[in-house]
């Protein structure tokens, strides 16, 4: 292992790519990555972003050469390009949200992609159902034990270390939970204090206490290993990538460190976030607003993700997911209820972006599903399946241990990374 | 003596009310003699600590010092029973004081929101942004003492199954204290649509959170009218999540057809106008000329009502359906037994909650007598409040300050009124053992073990500063944890316990595997 990184290396692909122009322009950030050479050749990494509680995906990537998407949203529409608040210009069909203008950079730069009119086969408009469906994996089969990452993280090849994968909050999404073992960290302003077993008698007291065997002491070893990697990650180098000012909001804040973590840490080959407050049924909001006001940090952390990973930006792809879409037509609150298809974000130094996936199946009323929802033509699942395959590399064997019966490949997302 | 003496505060007492208790002490043995088996039962051999333990940690928030003494001595029998009516029991007088001093707790809810909602124009001129955020303020206080009530009561309060069914009712009819007005009526809701009813019929306790200004707001039923003009009018939410998640299941049997029924028979359901010159006493109205009166049939019933009746006809089909009394005999059965509750288990309760015409304190009586029950004694893993409720009342350590309690439990992902999502609060190991919260957990347990937690500093302006001056720490004695918990715990941690130094153990007990679980 060790040998082959050091011979890629010496191959010079990573020594070109570190004088690249973009890099240099980076150079006043200090120490970034290369106090890392542990993933030279390039650990390749996946990290989930939930968006809980059915983000309108029709107001984040804007089909605004349809028609009916204006007449159906007459108080909430995104304007078309061009037009004062408009959307940003993704290409003749598509539009990007104008608070989400923090993301447009990686769109230019071929590093984003979108997947419209994407999700699950399973009819449910219960946030609950449609939660635990993209979550196990499984649309439809409400007994799947454990969560598709974990399973993922199992069929992932070689030796398995403690802390491979990670979820960022107090507590763990089900997408993780499983037999495979995983940390969370809350990555909050007081993640990198000293915990209160430090002191060496306590901690022996407390590692006698949990010197079991069962579910708690193994969380316990858990939560020390992962505390102890993210200070040992983070300490140093983040007072001066941040200037000891971190971003005002939470999730910038949080992604951030998130990707000092994945930049200093090379075993961690998965990760989650949830953000939750997407239900908009009541006053929405257009270019300004309530679900405006959700997805400004949320673009703002994911471009601070990217350029905090440095290097490790290549090697990693983020997906953006929520459980359905949300109605056409606008209700009379000015807000969105429960829908279908919505649109899932891709992005990652791998990926080939630039350009909006998937077959659009239009908004007229013969074209939507059950007369008031977008379709969907894209499963979730091969969306994933294509980035499993493509990008981490899965065998048949691991992906269909990873999502048990998929959807067949959708050969329109062959090209969704490169090779 | 003993026996008598435990039925009350441990404090001394004059010698006439004394005596008094002595006769009353006789006139309750021969109370038993009388009574049918189950009470008969408690005079019979004391309970083990075990059992006594396990019937504190499930119907109570954990065991205390004084409950676990007062449980040994008047049985278990008679400690379910008593707690079964909660009506029946006085609440201790510091505890009401202190409630008392939260002036916002026991206003009503058009009275909150003319005094703390979002400010109007007077006359045609808008308040300035500065008096908004003043306002916003102001209702935030109204928040903070919404949870001090709430975890003031959860400490100690002597109905504590009481208050474990407020924690179980409030998280199956969840609201969110983010949205604007419910952050002024939280406290509210569950003083007036959920306390009242915890251990009644489940019909009324469904009506009166349908009909809350809170749940109005929460799931935008207050939206919900009827279709003019071709408009749009239609607003779903709460008609999907009352079937799918506060009675039917999402297994129920019911249709998309079904939610826009529902939602066209609860159209007109709404807040009152800010003003209220209409209904000046009422926060939350039905408006006529918002409701659909077209007939209709929902869920195969043509309805007979019209008008407000109607919704509450719907609603009571929904109550006594038989899939509802299969939905909430799981989710008790999961409260109190596992996670994975035996299937049995549900059927049985399920089939006391229909004959019984949805009535909880019954299904409740069977389930507390239920074998599963009293197998599952350690089997379930603690929620962040109940970690931290538990912790303090075993600590025997005097709370003047509840919040930082309430910012331990956000800290471990359980902020008090705090869940975005109707479907509330998990209550599963699933949900909630991760290692993060394991180690914050442990540091909890450092902290409230040392006495560093301010419990004591008061609120500004509160009238217990001399308390917070005499004892500004309070380190927790491990001989009172050690009392109520020494024959129950695993045997490696009695061996750690051994090994340790004795001002630690207070905190391992606390921070111990064993007292994450119940």
């Amino acid at each position: 292992m060790r040998r082959r990184d050091f011979l890629r290396l010496a191959g010079g692909g990573v020594a070109a790519w570190r004088a690249s122009p973009a890099r240099q322009s980076r150079a006043g950030t200090p120490k970034s990555g290369m106090a890392h050479a542990a993933t030279p050749e390039g650990q390749k990494r996946l990290v989930v972003v939930l968006l809980r509680g059915a983000v309108d995906g029709l107001n984040v990537v804007v089909p605004h050469a349809e028609k009916a998407y204006y007449e159906a949203r007459p108080r909430i529409a995104i304007g078309r390009p061009g037009a004062p608040d408009g959307a940003l210009p993704l290409d003749a069909r598509f539009g990007l949200h104008p608070a989400l203008a923090a993301l447009m950079p990686l769109w230019r730069e071929g590093r984003l992609a979108f997947v419209h009119a994407a999700g699950s086969p399973d009819p449910t408009r219960s946030h609950f159902d449609g939660q635990f469906y993209i979550e196990s994996g499984t649309p439809g089969v409400h007994t799947t034990p454990d969560g598709w990452m974990n399973r993922l993280l199992a069929a992932l090849p070689g030796p398995h270390g403690p802390t491979e994968a990670l979820s960022v909050g107090p507590i763990l999404p089900r997408i993780l939970t499983g037999p495979m073992k995983v940390a969370n960290l809350s990555l909050g302003p007081a993640a990198t204090r000293k915990l209160p077993i430090e002191k060496p008698e306590i901690e022996a007291a407390f590692d006698r206490l949990y010197g079991g065997a069962g579910a708690l002491a193994q969380a316990y070893r858990e939560g020390k290993a992962a505390h102890a990697e993210l200070v040992a990650a983070l300490a140093s180098e983040e007072q001066a990538a941040d200037n000891g000012a971190p971003p005002p909001r939470v999730f910038p804040a949080q992604a951030g460190r998130l990707a000092l973590l994945l930049r200093g840490d090379p075993r961690i080959r998965l990760a989650c976030a949830a953000l939750g407050g997407w239900d908009t049924h009541v006053d929405q909001g257009g270019p300004e607003g309530r679900l405006a006001g959700r997805l400004r940090p949320l673009g703002e952390g994911l471009a601070a993700f990217a350029r905090g990973l440095g290097d490790e930006w290549r090697n990693t792809v983020v997906v953006v997911l929520s459980e359905f879409g949300r109605t056409l037509r606008e209700n009379d609150a000015h807000g969105t209820d429960h829908g279908h298809g919505n649109v899932i974000w891709v992005a990652g130094g791998a990926v080939r972006g630039g350009r909006v996936y998937g077959e659009w199946p239009g908004l007229a009323p013969a074209q939507l599903y059950q007369d008031r929802d977008l379709a969907v033509t894209t499963d979730f699942r091969q969306v994933l399946t294509a980035i499993l395959e493509r990008h981490l590399r899965l065998s048949d064997q691991a992906l269909a241990a990873t999502f048990p019966a998929p959807p067949a490949a959708d050969p329109g997302l062959a090209k969704l990374l490169a090779a | 003596m003993r026996r008598a003496r435990a039925l009350y505060h441990s404090v001394s007492l004059p010698a006439a009310v004394t005596a008094m208790r002595r006769r009353y002490a006789a006139l309750l043995a021969v109370l038993c003699l009388a009574m049918p088996p189950l009470y008969a039962k408690a005079a019979a051999p004391a309970p083990s600590d075990q059992q006594v333990l396990h019937v504190l940690n499930r119907l109570a928030f954990g065991s205390t010092l004084d409950d676990f003494y007062r449980v040994k001595a008047i049985g278990i029998a008679r400690y379910i029973a008593e707690q079964l009516h909660p009506e029946t029991i006085p609440e201790p007088f510091d505890l009401t004081l202190r409630l008392d001093q939260l002036g916002t707790a026991k206003a009503d809810a058009v009275e909150l929101r003319r005094l703390y909602g979002p400010l109007r124009p007077v006359l045609g001129v808008k308040p300035t942004p500065e008096e908004q955020k003043a306002q916003q303020e102001r209702a935030r206080t109204v928040l903070a003492e919404a949870q001090q009530d709430r975890i003031l009561r959860a400490l100690y309060s002597r109905r504590q199954l009481q208050e474990v069914m407020v924690d179980f009712w409030f998280n199956h009819f969840n609201v969110f204290a983010g949205e604007e007005l419910d952050r002024i009526w939280v406290g509210n809701y569950v003083a007036q649509a959920i306390r009242p009813y915890v251990l009644g019929h489940f019909r009324d306790l469904l009506l009166a959170t349908a009909k809350h200004p809170a749940m109005l707001v929460y799931l935008d039923n207050t939206q919900n009218t009827v279709q003019k003009n071709g408009g749009p009018g239609l607003n779903e939410n709460y008609a999907r999540e009352v079937m799918e998640l506060h009675t039917l299941g999402v297994d129920g049997g019911y249709a998309q057809a079904d939610v826009i029924m529902l939602a066209r028979i609860l159209t007109g359901w709404r807040l009152n106008t800010p003003d209220g010159r209409q209904f000046p006493n009422s926060a939350a109205v039905f408006v006529g000329s918002r409701h659909d009166y077209a007939p209709k049939i929902f869920l195969g019933h043509k309805m007979q009502a019209s008008g407000r009746a109607e919704g509450e006809e719907a609603l009571a089909l929904l109550a006594g359906s038989p899939a509802t009394a299969r939905h909430i005999s799981f989710e008790l059965a999961q409260y109190f037994v596992a996670d994975q509750p035996p299937p049995a288990l549900v059927e049985r309760l399920a089939k006391r909650f229909l004959a019984s015409d949805g009535d909880i304190r019954a299904v409740l009586q069977t389930l507390f007598q239920s074998p599963e029950f009293w197998n599952s004694a350690g089997d379930k893993y603690k929620t962040p409040l109940q970690y931290v409720i538990s912790a303090v009342r075993a600590a025997g350590v005097p709370v003047y300050n509840p919040r930082p309690l309430i910012g331990a439990m956000a800290a471990l992902g359980q902020p008090l009124y705090g869940c975005e999502t109707p479907d509330g609060y998990k209550n599963t190991e699933a949900a909630w053992l991760s290692p993060d919260a394991t180690l914050k957990r442990i540091g909890f347990a450092l902290a409230l073990a040392r006495g560093t937690l301010p419990l004591v500093a008061t609120p500004a302006g509160s009238p217990f500063v001399l308390v917070s001056q005499v004892r500004p720490r309070n380190p927790v004695d491990p001989a009172h944890i050690a009392a109520i918990f020494g024959a129950s715990l695993g045997e490696r941690t009695r061996a750690a316990l051994n090994a340790a130094p004795p001002g630690l153990r207070a905190a391992m007990i606390l921070g111990s595997p064993d007292f994450m679980m119940h």
